[in-house]
């Protein structure tokens, strides 16, 4: 790690929130190292050439062409950037595993999924938790492409409640085995993988426990038909049903009785690649809609010049440049965070365990605020082109489609959103981040006077900063009494969890592309950044209205008379600008911007 | 077999191209530089030659620091070292001199240089590089083939194509056809990673001065609007190419 890493102040998981970060100490987009740029090329390159020109193909359900660019991303490697370099891999940080998977995925969700399932969720158990003897086996195979794996965790009967699989492993007499019975639902790469991490039940363990399952007809393995899916018609779906399928003991992944804690570490990893799996597909469809806009001609006007497409593209421009933000800011955190416990002594795979949990909370903001983006933006990608957006011969159709998934798998959103909330609480109870204090100081700030000073925000993004700020008392004067008031029920209070959970995402979110643009603006220079700043400016506007009626709508659920009336002075006093931002220049210039280049341009 | 592959540091194909200081210098803000295409299919052509017969591949590249991208992607492509000689290369001559040298001091067999670069379109370098070298030259060379001592060579021309046999040392002037654009090579990821490691050296220039200098450049005019005329209006179809086209 170099001393520029060591020097920096790297937050905790779900620190952001107490804590102010500084612009330098953020990674940003324009961060990357030319190593990791000739990466992106490499990718995109392959991406432009591999599956773009396949994606017919692909929306007609050609399974074998997914397995067969499977392969040549393998021949690459492709799907062994995460892999440490012992088994086969190629060792790289978070970030270059993050950016790897953020350029592959924009050609077909078919193949993004295909290779999230198998780089993710069907790899990583193995290189976080396995054994030497486990990983020297199977890993390199799995980095290479020789081999695909695949994750066989959910149920007919467990979705969401992914521990309560009835799926059953008992162990043999002689004690070497255990024969696996049960049937697995909405398995990705089911059928073409190699190996499952198969999630089963032993005796009345209150958890379940991981095993690596080789497919393998033969030993009671069978498939059910390909599910039938409204998109990413190429991933293969599949039931899996295994009766007495013998799988011999030292295939047990960690511990008996781990396996809900292998399934829940996986998917923190998951999550947040799924994130920047949902990226480049931003990025793809606002190019793809801006350059149909400039030809599209109605009333002799190209449409991009209409002041309802341009708020279309504005917006789409700017979800994109805000999720890259916050992506590659928490990826660099996790980075950051892996190489101070390898320093400290830990293994790497111990570290990269720990890394990844620490920042579970962002996991989960991550995988909800850009799988709903990446959805928004398909939408409105199908609006720009009117009918034709509607055709299965343009793009955008398949986008729309494939998009959906996102916001279902790797846990849905509302599960995470109440993880992320669930989580920050969990942590603050055990003393990781001191909510309790600064949610205090709000308090006592909500009994005292309000300063009637007016703050000099002639620096540049200087209110935006004081406005996160204010947004962040926001959550800490919301949760706090509710925490205050419902204690451990809280659990049981969904719609205000998911209220709190909405003002926590947009801080994150926000917070990120501010950091980036005033990081940016430092370096490059106001001018060169002026999109930059007008785009952190309008989400940051949206996320404080979004921030306004979540606010109010928690507050409203628990708090009565005195209480709610100051909660809700409050929360006033935090959601409102000195200046407000003329929300409709900054949306046209930054559609001008990305129309002149023809292509999202940051 | 040793090789030597000319990388020239050229625009994207789909850049926007603009002038600055009163249309004498080309704008190279926010310009994606790449290999120049010619020396792609050269540099994928050495890849096989190194490959299959065990030939020692070389790049090099004239001009600033900021070039030093493309030559690692060259290395991670999979050519062992890279060279670059540090100076403006402000025009073929220049460019041709500092090749010389290089290709005098790393005795090669072999240098591909591209047909022409696809930013200025000289294509002079080859040929008085071949010259300075005392090397054999063939021009436009679509087919490259080694045994031994026995060099056969392909050439596009007019309409066809002309095979010659030849002898090392040689220099090329390459394009598409020495191989496909399928053949062209993704960098893999390892490849990316030792490309850190393999030697990129920079030498100082050799005394050469520019023999021309850009006065100006001009974009071509850009194109009218489209008249659209109707099928059954032959007339006006003929009227408007009489009187407004003046092609009939
Ligand atoms: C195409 C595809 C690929 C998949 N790939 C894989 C794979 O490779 N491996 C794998 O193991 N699984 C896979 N899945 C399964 C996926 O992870 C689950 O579908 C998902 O976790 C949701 O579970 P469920 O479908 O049973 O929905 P349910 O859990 O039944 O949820 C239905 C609805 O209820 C809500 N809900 C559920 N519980 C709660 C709660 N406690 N509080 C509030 N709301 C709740 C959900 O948010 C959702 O809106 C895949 C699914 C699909 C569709």
């Amino acid at each position: 790690m170099d001393t520029q890493t060591q020097n920096k102040d790297i937050l905790r998981g779900g620190q952001f929130l107490v804590k102010e970060t500084n612009c330098d100490d953020v990674f940003t987009p324009e961060d990357f190292s030319e190593e990791q740029l000739m990466m992106k090329e490499a990718v995109m390159e392959f991406n432009d050439r591999e599956i773009i020109p396949n994606k017919p193909r692909f929306e007609a359900k050609d399974y074998a062409l997914t397995e067969e660019v499977m392969k040549k991303a393998g021949e690459l490697g492709f799907l062994g950037v995460a892999v440490p370099e012992e088994y086969g891999g190629l060792g790289m940080g978070f970030v270059s595993t993050m950016l790897t998977c953020d350029y592959i995925s924009s050609g077909t969700g078919s193949f993004s999924t295909a290779f999230g399932a198998h780089t993710g969720i069907g790899t990583m158990p193995i290189t976080l938790y396995g054994t030497e003897e486990q990983k020297q086996k199977y890993v390199p195979r799995l980095a290479t492409g020789e081999w695909f794996g695949a994750y066989a965790l959910t149920e007919p009967g467990a979705g969401s409640d992914a521990n309560s699989g009835k799926t059953t492993a008992q162990l043999s007499e002689d004690g070497k085995s255990y024969k696996i019975n049960g049937q697995k639902m909405w398995i990705s790469n089911a059928g073409f993988c190699n190996m499952f991490i198969v999630f089963a039940r032993i005796e009345d363990d209150k958890y379940i426990t991981g095993f690596i399952v080789e497919n393998d007809p033969n030993n009671g393995i069978s498939l059910g038909e390909e599910e039938h899916k409204l998109g990413i018609h190429a991933s293969s779906t599949r039931q899996v049903f295994f009766s007495d399928t013998v799988v011999p003991v030292e295939n047990m992944l960690a511990g008996r009785g781990e396996g809900f804690k292998i399934a829940m570490n996986a998917l923190n990893i998951g999550r947040i690649k799924l994130a920047a799996a949902c990226l480049d597909s931003q990025r793809r469809i606002t190019t793809t809609a801006v350059k149909y806009a400039t030809e599209r001609k109605q009333f002799k006007t190209p449409i991009a010049n209409f002041g309802a497409i341009k708020l279309k593209i504005a917006e789409m421009a700017t979800n994109a440049y805000v999720g890259e933000s916050a992506c590659y800011r928490a990826a660099k955190n996790i980075e950051d965070r892996i190489a101070l416990r390898m320093e400290a002594g830990n293994s790497h795979q111990e570290a990269e365990l720990k890394g990844v949990e620490e920042y579970a909370i962002e996991c989960s903001i991550l995988k909800v605020s850009v799988s709903e983006d990446v959805q928004n933006c398909a939408d409105e990608g199908i609006q720009i082109f009117g009918g034709m957006g509607f055709s299965k011969d343009t793009p955008m159709e398949a986008a729309w489609r494939d998009a959906r998934i996102a916001r279902i798998y790797e846990g849905t959103n509302e599960i995470n959103r109440m993880l992320s909330v669930g989580m920050l609480i969990k942590k603050a109870m055990k003393g990781h981040v001191d909510l309790l204090g600064p949610a205090m100081k709000v308090q006592e700030e909500l009994m005292g006077i309000p300063s009637f000073d007016t703050p000099d925000y002639s620096e540049l993004l200087s209110e935006e900063k004081a406005m996160i700020a204010k947004l962040k008392k926001v959550f800490l004067m919301v949760a706090g009494a509710a925490v205050q008031k419902f204690g451990p029920d809280l659990e049981a209070h969904q719609q205000l969890l998911l209220a709190a959970s909405d003002i926590l995402i947009e801080i994150y979110m926000a917070e990120s592309a501010i950091l980036r643009a005033e990081k940016n603006a430092k370096r490059f220079g106001e001018e060169a950044q002026a999109s930059q700043i007008a785009m952190a400016k309008l989400y940051l506007y949206h996320a404080v209205t979004t921030i306004e009626q979540n606010g109010r709508e928690g507050i409203i659920s628990f708090a009565q008379g005195d209480e709610q009336r100051m909660m809700l002075m409050g929360l006033k006093r935090f959601t409102k600008y000195a200046n407000y931002p003329d929300i409709v220049t900054l949306r046209n210039s930054i559609a001008e911007k990305v129309t002149a280049e023809n292509k999202y341009c940051f | 077999m040793k090789i030597l592959v000319c990388i020239s540091h050229v625009p994207d194909t789909t850049s926007k191209i603009n002038f600055t200081e009163g249309d004498t210098k080309f704008d190279t803000n926010g310009v994606q530089f790449v290999i120049n295409p010619n020396d792609e299919f050269g540099l994928t052509r050495a890849m096989w030659f190194k490959e299959k017969q065990g030939a020692t591949v070389d790049v090099v590249n004239v001009g600033g620091p900021e070039t030093e991208p493309t030559l690692r992607k060259a290395l991670a492509i999979g050519a062992d070292s890279a060279i670059r000689v540090n100076t403006e290369p402000t025009d073929g001559f220049v460019v041709a001199k500092q090749l010389a040298k290089v290709v005098q001091d790393g005795g090669y067999d072999l240098v591909i240089a591209g047909r022409e670069s696809i930013d200025y379109n000289g294509g002079m370098v080859p040929g008085m590089l071949a010259r300075l070298s005392n090397a054999n030259f063939v021009n436009t060379c679509i087919g490259l083939e080694v045994e031994g001592t026995a060099v056969t060579a392909v050439r596009e021309i007019d309409g066809g194509k002309e095979t010659v046999s030849t002898s090392f040392p040689l220099v090329i002037g390459g394009q598409k056809g020495l191989v496909e654009e399928s053949d062209l090579r993704i960098p893999n990821m390892r490849g990316i990673m030792m490309a850190r490691k393999k030697p990129l050296t920079v030498l100082e220039p050799v005394e050469a001065s520019a023999e021309t200098a850009s006065v100006k450049f001009e974009k071509p005019a850009p194109k009218g609007a489209v008249t659209l005329i109707d099928p059954d209006n032959v007339e006006e179809l003929v009227n408007l190419l009489h009187n407004e086209a003046k092609v009939i």
